[in-house]
């Protein structure tokens, strides 16, 4: 496997109205030709924050870069620092080698401008294709992501599409100029289960044409669990655990991975059990990290929590956490 | 209960606690002032002009009225000819220009707090009983309001003005009913929106009354919007009188008013400039206060906004 | 209480006890035409013909997608929205027939609690003013009694007292809806409506309010009704659930009747739709994956309306809405393809 995305040591705060908001703190993460990657978190776990920040998406001032590369290997044969590059430079890569699909479909559309138009205009300017090639590939790619009379609907505009149509829209015009990333920010959580499901196979099967990379992002373990290559757990603006899914969900290391696990109800009904809640709340993130996060609601904390911000330790093959606790075996980890 | 605690029973890490009473809300005023600069700097302009309205007689070196022609047209203290008996210089008639523009914030004020006064009070009634019965009362009062505010507003004003007559009671009659609509739609809206709202339904839920759901539920959500509207509608107003004391339509040509002294200065506008130069930039001090004052106060009173506000 | 095992069924004594008793209820939004001489061109049939019975203790959940009219039903059945057809009872009491002052004073019974926990919340209230609130309405003690209550209901919902003095943008959103909770159980109802009410909360926050919610109704016999989209947490803390599409009815039964035997394509489809979080189950599992979305309420489908989305439709599927009734004891269903019997359905 070839890394496609490196992501160093990334910080960002946010200087508001009523103080430093330590977005995140610290974050690496590789991504993989081809792979999905699901990065899971609660709100304010900075899981959009850092994709948007990669493409300079965020708003800045308030929004500030204190530190971090994020090298991409798929513009060019020299790898580019997307956090380096200027206005013009991010913008040949944002649309073209790195598609977006937001979650709110009805507002990331233009909502003037026929989506015909949207996509094929952003084809002409990053695939360089005339007008008319233009057009044809966009109304193969419309069909192709299952609207019904793509030919026709290629002058529509974006509020004559239902929710789940609009979202497939947006996946074209993250798909158009055959990306070499597409970054999903949770583009299902508006959508009807039913909807979701449409959606989540749609992605899987462009994905294995198009040899794309996926970063999906979202707070639901279950929509991940099928189908994510590997998943990144998020917690107050820093990765607490990256694993491969099977190994995740059948074996999480961290105890905020397992207690998001065990505060899922089970379909299949327990409906006689209890959930096991995870104590407390989010920490503020106004106050500058001096220990682990989650050591205010972490069952298995000693003094050690208390004083140092855990790094990265590896626990098994491509399973990454960072906790001090060997839960398992109710110890604490040996330094590493 | 120690701190642990807390977070176990509550998932809050909140432990400090906020003291009640009028001092914190002080405190936590000043604080938000202090964050932004220009709405302090707005507050202080305007509470400037407030305090050089209340204390004009303390003030002024002279009489704003005494003129003095031997003494006319000298130019201010820092040119030439000027001298330091009058700072400000004086007018054609010889009367202190500084006495002048610190009566004259008197009538703007005046004309501005009593105009929105009658404005904001009627204006909101109205607009609470079109919101809030709705039907076809709401559809009759707005379609009277939309009439009156497709009127042109200069062209309305200076038209009932010059029917009615130089008074200060006049002017602000004219200002505070011709604002009326304004005030009508903007509480409309909020009311609608409102009424729409969780906690409104949430009190019906509980068996509340609708005079209960107005007056504790609507009313108070209301003031936030209408207080910041009012600020620049004053502005507005001070700026609207000084236009009709420009074109002789506001109080009668003795009173200083800083319109009058724009309209006296006028003809003598390249040769003596500080005769009109002086009023313009009174009227400019206070409107530029008001508004920066009044931009703070919307971002301010709407709690929502506090926390994300930059 | 954290080893509390919640008991399959309601208390045995309450057993068969109504608590609510919903008939043909319906709700149509006219869809006028013109400003001032405005006349009706159509409707919004948001609940059509829905009927179910919620017995004492129990908690009955509402699931379907957005638009099948499932907040509606709850609104209606509260009379906060008045319904267009049809009766509800609180136990003997006909809701729908009571007049304004009736029903004011019936309030106190019963309860909502709505999704959005921050625009339910006065921003201008402090917390205790705001938990205050019913009990000052409906005059119910001194206002020191009223304040002790104030603080024992903070208590009851796990939320410190002394943070009585905030004002809601104060809080988190897990918090905030605590104190909606607090504030429904001011009066001590006996029936809740909950409107989604964990839909807008993070995951771990969902799971201490869902305990909240069980907690409280071991503790004060409180009967819910659970309205949601995430149907995995409605049979969670159900005890028997009702599967709405397009304002109808189309399955209403016990958890594990749900989840083991559903009968209606709806039900199953949605069930099939649920992500598992298990990536082996999930990726080994048959989908059935309904095409399109879900039609207008305005102009539903005729004949039964999920014909044009049901994976075994018959032709005849579109020319009568089935008939909503008990197949078998304590599973009801509206399909054509439902056998007399009951049990399964004719083709599958």
């Amino acid at each position: 496997m070839t890394k496609i995305l490196s992501v160093k040591n990334l910080v960002i705060k946010f200087h508001t109205f009523d103080g430093v908001v330590h977005a995140l703190n610290n974050v690496s993460f590789d991504l993989q030709k081809g792979e999905t990657l699901a990065i899971v978190g609660e709100s304010g776990s900075g899981k959009s924050v850092s994709m948007l920040s990669l493409l300079h998406l965020l708003p800045m001032p308030p929004a500030k870069i204190e530190n971090g590369e994020a090298w991409f290997y798929g513009a060019g044969k020299e790898p580019v620092d997307l956090l380096k590059l200027n206005r013009s430079g991010i913008s040949k890569i944002r649309g073209g080698k790195i598609g977006f699909i937001f979650q709110d479909a009805l507002s990331a559309l233009n909502p003037v401008m026929t989506i015909g138009r949207q996509i094929s205009e952003s084809t002409m300017e990053h695939l360089g294709l005339s007008h008319a090639k233009a057009k044809e590939k966009t109304i193969k790619l419309l069909d192709r992501v299952g609207i019904p009379g793509a030919r026709q609907r290629y002058d529509n505009f974006p509020h004559q599409f239902s929710g789940g149509m609009r979202q497939r829209v947006m996946i074209a015009v993250s798909m158009a100029c055959n990306p070499k990333i597409v970054i999903a920010d949770e583009p299902t959580t508006a959508l009807d289960v039913t909807v979701q499901a449409q959606i989540v196979d749609l992605t899987k099967e462009l994905q294995k044409e198009f040899k794309i990379a996926v970063v999906w992002i979202t707070h639901d373990l279950g929509v991940v669990a099928g189908m994510a290559d590997r998943v990144l757990v998020m917690y107050a603006g820093a990765p607490v655990e990256i694993a491969e899914a099977q190994d995740l969900y059948a074996n999480p290391q961290h105890p905020y991975t397992i207690g998001l696990m065990n505060a899922l109800p089970s379909v299949k009904g327990h409906e006689d059990s209890r959930l096991t809640s995870i104590d407390g709340m989010p920490p503020d993130l106004m106050e500058e990290p001096h220990h682990c996060q989650f050591a205010w609601r972490c069952p298995y904390t000693f003094d050690r929590c208390w004083k140092e911000i855990p790094q990265q330790i590896m626990v098994g093959e491509n399973h990454v956490v960072s906790c001090f606790f060997d839960v398992e075996n109710r110890r604490p980890r040996g330094h590493v | 209960m120690d701190n642990e605690a807390i977070i176990k029973s509550t998932g809050s890490r909140i432990d400090e606690e906020v003291e009640g009473g009028i001092w914190s809300k002080f405190v936590y005023v000043w604080r938000l002032l202090y964050r932004d600069k220009a709405g302090m700097l707005g507050l202080a302009m305007f509470l400037i002009v407030v305090a050089t309205a209340v204390f004009s007689p303390v003030l002024s070196p002279y009489d704003p009225l005494k003129q003095d022609l031997m003494a006319a047209k000298q130019p201010p203290a820092w040119s030439e000819k000027g001298t330091m008996a009058h700072i400000l210089g004086t007018d054609n008639l010889g009367r202190d220009m500084l006495s002048r523009i610190i009566y004259g914030s008197r009538v703007s004020l005046t004309v501005g707090f009593f105009g929105v006064l009658i404005a904001c009070s009627l204006g909101m009634t109205i607009g609470l009983i079109s919101g809030y019965i709705g039907g076809r009362v709401d559809s009759f009062i707005m379609g009277g309001v939309n009439m009156i505010l497709a009127l042109p507003y200069l062209v309305f004003v200076v038209f009932i003005a010059s029917i009615l007559g130089r008074s200060l009671f006049n002017v602000i009659l004219i200002f505070g009913f011709t604002n009326i609509p304004i005030f009508a739609r903007i509480t409309r809206g909020e009311v609608l929106r409102l009424r729409e709202s969780g906690f409104v339904e949430s009190a019906l839920s509980i068996g509340a009354t609708r005079t209960r759901i107005l007056y504790s539920h609507i009313l108070p959500n209301l003031l936030g919007p209408l207080i910041t509207i009012a600020t620049f509608e004053m502005s507005g107003m001070i700026f609207y009188e000084a236009g009709l004391g420009f074109l002789g339509l506001s109080v009668p040509p003795s009173t200083p008013s800083w319109g009058n002294m724009l309209a006296s200065g006028r003809q003598y506008l390249t040769i003596y400039p500080w005769i009109a130069t002086f009023p313009g930039l009174a009227i400019v001090f206070t409107g530029l206060g008001m508004n920066l004052f009044g931009d703070w106060l919307r971002d301010v009173l709407d709690p929502r906004l506090r926390r994300t506000k930059r | 209480m954290s080893e509390h095992i919640r008991s399959q069924k309601p208390d045995s004594t309450t057993e068969n006890q109504i608590m609510v008793r919903v008939q043909n209820l319906k709700k149509h939004f006219p869809i006028t035409k013109g400003i001032i001489w405005s006349k009706q061109v159509g409707a919004v049939k948001a609940v059509n013909n829905v009927s179910f019975d919620i017995m004492k203790g129990e908690t009955l959940g509402v699931v379907g997608e957005s638009g099948c009219g499932k907040s509606t039903t709850g609104r209606a059945i509260l009379n906060l929205l008045k319904p267009t057809s049809g009766k509800v009872f609180l136990e003997d009491i006909e809701i729908t027939a009571l007049n304004d002052n009736e029903l004011r004073h019936l309030r106190p019974r019963m309860q909502m609690i709505f999704q959005d926990s921050y625009d339910s919340l006065n921003p201008r209230h402090s917390v205790a003013k705001i938990i205050a609130e019913p009990m000052v309405v409906n005059k119910t003690g001194s206002p020191a009694e009223i304040r002790d209550r104030v603080m024992e209901l903070l208590e009851l919902v796990g939320l410190n007292p002394n943070h009585a003095v905030r004002y809601p943008h104060e809080f988190s959103g897990g918090q905030r809806q605590r104190i909606n909770i607090a504030k429904a159980l001011a009066l001590n109802p006996d029936f809740i409506v909950c409107d989604e009410p964990i839909s807008a909360l993070d995951v771990s926050i969902q799971a201490q309010i869902v305990n909240l919610f069980q907690d409280l109704q071991d503790q004060l016999g409180l009967t819910y009704l659970f309205i949601a989209h995430d149907l995995s947490m409605v049979q969670h803390i159900s005890h028997r659930v009702a599967v709405m599409y397009l304002g109808q009815i189309m399955e209403l039964t016990s958890c594990k009747n749900l989840s083991d035997n559903p009968l209606h394509p709806y039900t199953q489809s949605l069930m099939s739709a649920v992500p598992i979080p298990d990536p082996t189950r999930e990726r080994n599992r048959t989908r059935i994956i309904l095409e399109g979305e879900v039609p207008s309420p305005s102009s539903p489908p005729r004949g039964c309306v999920f014909h044009n989305r049901c994976p075994i439709a018959k032709d005849f599927c579109g020319d009568k809405m089935p008939e909503y009734k008990e197949i078998i004891p304590d599973h009801f269903l509206a399909c054509h393809l439902a056998d007399d019997k009951g049990g399964s359905l004719i083709t599958v």
